[in-house]
C-alpha cells in the first residue's frame, strides 16, 4: 500500500489548530492532519511553513477562504505537483471524512473532500 | 469616487483587502502594482479568482501605473491601489506626485526587519523611506483594517 496522504489545514489565526482539535475529538488521534496558521507570515514565510508541513509527502491542502493568502500560497505550492491538491472552504465534515480516507489517490481524496464538505452545508428547515 | 486607498501589503490581494476594506468601502476595482505579478499570467488568474466577480482587477508595473493615476482618480467607482513593498510604493509616489496618502497595511517579519506594530515590521531602510515620503508631504499611516485606528508614521520609526 502506498503512503497514506497527509492533510495540511492552513487558515487564518487559530482556525486550523481548532479544527484539528475538533477532528481529534471526533475521530481520535491518528488523523494524518497538520495545522498551519498564516499569522505573522508573508507569502514566502507561509510557503516555507506549508513546505515543512508537507515534507515531501503526497498531500491535500485544506484552506479556509478561496481567494485568501492561504489559498493563494497553497495553490502556488501545488502548481506543477501532481501529488499535492488544494481544497478551499475547509469544514469539519470534510476533515473527519478525510481522516478515514487517506489511502485514496490524492486527486480522488480532494474530490471526495469537496463533495463531503458541500453535502455538509445546508439550512436546517425545522 | 477615485482611488480611496494606496496600500502597502505584502500579502497583496487577500481577505483583509477584498473583504475587510472591500466590503466596508464598497470597492469596485483593485489596481495591483507589482512588476513580478504583471509578468506572470498564472498569478494574475489566481488573483482574479480571489475577488468577487463584480470587482475589476488591474495589473500594472510602476511605469504603467504612474501615468494612469489621474484616470483612476477620475473613475466614478471606488478603487484601491496595492503594492507589495515599501520600495514599490516609494517608486510610484516618485513617478506620480498625485499620490498624497499611503496606508501601511501589512509588512511581515523578515530578517533585518524589526517589529513596529503587530502587522508592521520594517528594516531601517524601509523606515527611512517612509519617513522621507512623509517629509515630502505624503500622509503615511499604518492601519490593517478600516475598523482600526490609523497609526501615524512617526510611531513606526
Amino acid at each position: 500500500m502506498s503512503e497514506p496522504l497527509v492533510g495540511v489545514v492552513v487558515a487564518h489565526s487559530e482556525l486550523a489548530a481548532a479544527l484539528l482539535a475538533a477532528v481529534r475529538a471526533i475521530a481520535g488521534e491518528d488523523v494524518g492532519l497538520v495545522a498551519v496558521s498564516n499569522t505573522g507570515c508573508d507569502r514566502a514565510a507561509l510557503m516555507r511553513s506549508l513546505d515543512a508541513a508537507i515534507a515531501g509527502r503526497p498531500a491535500v491542502i485544506f484552506t479556509d477562504m478561496a481567494g485568501g493568502s492561504c489559498a493563494f500560497t497553497a495553490s502556488a505550492l501545488a502548481r506543477g505537483r501532481g501529488d499535492v491538491k488544494v481544497v478551499t472552504g475547509v469544514n469539519l465534515a470534510m476533515l473527519v471524512d478525510f481522516a478515514f480516507h487517506r489511502t485514496l489517490p490524492v486527486a480522488e481524496a480532494a474530490r471526495r473532500a469537496v463533495e463531503v464538505g458541500r453535502t455538509a452545508v445546508g439550512a436546517v428547515e425545522k | 469616487m477615485s482611488l480611496v486607498l494606496y496600500r502597502i501589503d505584502d500579502r497583496l490581494i487577500h481577505g483583509q483587502v477584498v473583504v475587510g476594506w472591500g466590503q466596508r468601502l464598497g470597492l469596485a476595482f483593485i489596481v495591483l502594482v507589482d512588476d513580478a505579478v504583471r509578468a506572470n499570467v498564472w498569478e494574475q488568474e489566481l488573483y482574479r479568482m480571489g475577488v468577487p466577480g463584480a470587482m475589476d482587477v488591474v495589473f500594472a508595473t510602476v511605469a504603467e501605473a504612474a501615468p494612469r493615476i489621474a484616470e483612476w482618480e477620475a473613475d466614478a467607482r471606488k478603487g484601491l491601489l496595492l503594492t507589495g513593498d515599501v520600495e514599490t510604493m516609494v517608486a510610484l509616489c516618485a513617478a506620480a506626485p498625485a499620490v498624497r496618502k499611503v496606508n501601511v497595511g501589512g509588512i511581515h517579519a523578515r530578517e533585518g526587519r524589526t517589529e513596529r506594530l503587530r502587522y508592521v515590521f520594517l528594516s531601517e531602510t524601509e523606515a527611512q523611506q517612509l519617513a522621507a515620503l512623509a517629509a515630502r508631504g505624503v500622509e503615511v499611516t499604518a492601519q490593517d483594517l478600516p475598523t482600526a485606528k490609523p497609526v501615524p508614521v512617526a510611531e513606526l520609526l
